[in-house]
């Protein structure tokens, strides 16, 4: 990368990060969403763990990481409105017609979605220490979880961006989010663990990203970590968001011809 | 320079002033561009053709205006022009530049003020401005002073720290024209930058644009569908209709080719024989094209003041009183309904018009 990449993409992100902490409803949305999230299915699900087999002492030590990659995906999904607005907006164009390099625009929405989804990643990691949860895991442990958390942030991200980029719609994007949030998170381990499943859920589990991400926190948080499970599920993970953010420069593209 | 005379079906336009290739600011060849709309409302198999042809030149340090209706084809020109799009076929350079094969070079030479403004609305005035100056690569103090010098120059150092989506819609117009001017650019693009603005704003940014041009010698393609707002700012224009160029020239150049004023005559009383009317009236020297309809009789004259007397004489010799006489000099609206077959009210309200 040429250093004009790094610093477009510098001032890129800045701009994105800016606007971020100029919209304080937004900023409050992500962080309290989380603590709603955690309260209702901690309480509701506190029993759980009474079920033979579940395998987690406390509900709350269970619930953090599910929290956490939910609220990944619940924020990174919506990347792609604000790519829309920017179309519509004129921003982007404005942008297309400086010399910026076009990589950094898209490399900036990749650093922002990471980088917001580990500050909020953070966040909920505290929330669940002040109510008590333990992480016999460590500060590695809550690292790969962070990590993991941003990557599938970006995935959603990236893919977000390329479907507003493709069908410019807004109910397109509301649409499939809606689909696919619950369906997503209930079929993988962030409320439930997965051995407690009807067998044909724990197969569709295993296809599931946001499970890999579970997985991969999940068991690098143990007592007794797991790193073959961290690399293989964190390694799909980094595939895949590969393979996302590739998508959504091809779709990038083919914006910049139907300009 | 080219000063031969070209010949267009219509008449002879005087092309001088027309640079060639090499020491246009802007230079534009048989653009053309078709776009697919994807799906949605009615299919089009053959796509839109947004440019059919279209080919400008225009002369360093000078105003030029491209006029025509909603849905002609001037943002598209425009968007090709600054390296956005790519035309599908025809060239373009400028500054110098292939706007194809060099867009970076073209990118730095040029400042764009889009026809929807382009500015982050949760951003403030001074950090749109900084955050463009830091895309051409400025630093440091050369660049705040840039942005304070601009921000005092468009009248908006008040309102510098507070965020564009407070700004009114002259205030977001100037910034977007100091957003395109940070980098100090030699062509500056103005597509339509006075539409949806008050009388009072754009007299402002037309005075802003008379400034850009004179003192500092910048090139400035403006594109406008307000046909005063060209006759007013370019020095030379080029009118399109449905994507081609139909006539371009000076604004009094197009208007001197209609040869003659109009000169309109309003009789005291209905005309019991029109036959004799425009017998009487096409017997007075340089007058022609006499059409009466009620009380309202239209002409055409060479010289409009000059004709007055000998027409109100003939009118009198048939008995007709005249309560009224008017004479006016063409308009830019009797150039474009002679060169695109239309006047220019009914093409903004053709459906292809009505798109924006
Ligand atoms: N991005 C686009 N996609 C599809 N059609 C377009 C697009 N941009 C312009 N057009 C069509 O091309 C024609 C010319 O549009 P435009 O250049 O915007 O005209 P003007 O700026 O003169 O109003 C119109 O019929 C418009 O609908
Ligand atoms: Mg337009």
């Amino acid at each position: 990368m040429s250093t004009a990449v790094v610093s477009d993409t510098w001032y890129m992100t800045q701009r994105q990060f800016m606007a971020f902490l100029r919209q304080p409803a937004y900023l409050i949305i992500t962080l309290i969403q989380p603590v709603i999230w955690l309260f209702l299915f901690g309480a509701l699900f506190r029993r759980v763990v009474e079920i033979p087999g579940f395998g987690s002492g406390s509900y709350l030590d269970y619930l953090v990481p599910g929290v956490i990659v939910m609220s990944a995906v619940s924020s990174n999904m919506w990347a792609g409105m604000g790519t829309l607005e920017e179309i519509e907006r004129g921003t982007l164009n404005r942008f297309l017609i400086t010399p910026v390099r076009r990589s950094a625009l898209m490399n900036a929405n990749v650093v922002m979605q990471a980088m917001t989804t580990a500050f909020q990643s953070v966040i909920i990691v505290l929330l669940g220490w002040i109510g008590g949860a333990h992480y016999p895991g460590g500060a590695a442990g809550l690292i790969v979880l962070i990590v993991a958390s941003s990557v599938l942030g970006t995935i959603f991200g990236a893919f977000s961006n390329a479907l507003g980029m493709l069908v410019r719609e807004r109910e397109s994007i509301i649409g499939i989010n809606t689909f696919l949030l619950l369906p997503l998170t209930f079929l993988s381990s962030a409320f439930m663990a997965t051995t407690l499943m009807p067998h044909w859920m724990q197969v569709v589990a295993r296809f599931n990203p946001v499970n890999w991400a579970l997985e991969a926190g999940r068991s690098a948080m143990s007592a007794h970590a797991d790193w073959w499970s961290v690399l293989s599920h964190g390694g799909w993970l980094v595939l895949l968001s590969a393979a996302a953010v590739w998508l959504s420069m091809r779709t990038f593209r083919s914006y910049q011809k139907s300009v | 320079m080219n000063t031969e005379t070209r010949t267009t079906p219509l008449g002879v336009v005087p092309d001088q002033g027309v640079p060639d290739a090499t020491d246009a600011a802007v230079h534009a060849v048989d653009l053309v561009k078709t776009y697919h709309p994807k799906g949605r409302g009615k299919a089009q198999p053959e796509g839109v053709r947004a440019l059919d042809g279209l080919s400008i030149s225009v002369e360093p340090g000078s105003v030029f205006g491209l006029l025509g209706p909603n849905g002609a084809g001037k943002s598209t020109t425009v968007k090709i022009l600054t390296t956005l799009a790519a035309a599908d076929s025809g060239s373009a350079t400028v500054a110098g530049y292939d706007v194809a094969r060099e867009p970076d070079k073209v990118r730095r030479a040029i400042g764009v003020v889009a026809q929807r403004s382009g500015a982050d609305p949760v951003a403030t005035g001074r950090d749109n401005l900084l955050l463009q100056g830091r895309l051409y690569g400025m630093r440091g103090p050369q660049l705040t002073r840039r942005v304070d010098e601009l921000l005092a120059r468009f009248d908006l150092a008040d309102a510098a720290g507070r965020q564009v989506k407070t700004y009114s819609g002259g205030m977001l117009r100037r910034l977007d024209v100091a957003i395109g001017l940070v980098h100090r650019p030699q062509v500056l693009f103005l597509d339509e930058p006075t539409t949806g603005l008050d009388p009072e704003a754009r007299t402002a940014m037309w005075e802003e644009i008379e400034r850009l041009a004179g003192a500092e010698g910048l090139t400035i393609l403006l594109t406008t569908h307000y046909l005063e707002e060209a006759d007013k700012l370019a020095a030379r224009l080029a009118i399109v209709d449905r994507g081609r160029v139909v006539v371009q020239g000076t604004p009094d150049e197009l208007k001197g080719e209609l040869r003659g004023d109009a000169l309109a005559v309003e009789l005291a009383g209905p005309a019991a024989d029109e036959l004799r009317v425009i017998g009487a009236l096409g017997s007075v020297e340089g007058v022609r094209d006499i059409t009466l309809a009620g009380r309202r009789v239209a002409a055409r004259a060479d010289d409009g003041a000059a004709a007055v007397p000998a027409v109100l004489a003939a009118l009198d010799r048939i008995d007709l009183g005249v309560a009224a006489v008017t004479v006016s000099r063409p308009s830019l609206d009797d150039v474009y309904l002679r060169y695109a077959g239309r006047s220019f009210s009914s093409a903004e309200s053709t459906p292809e018009g009505a798109h924006r």
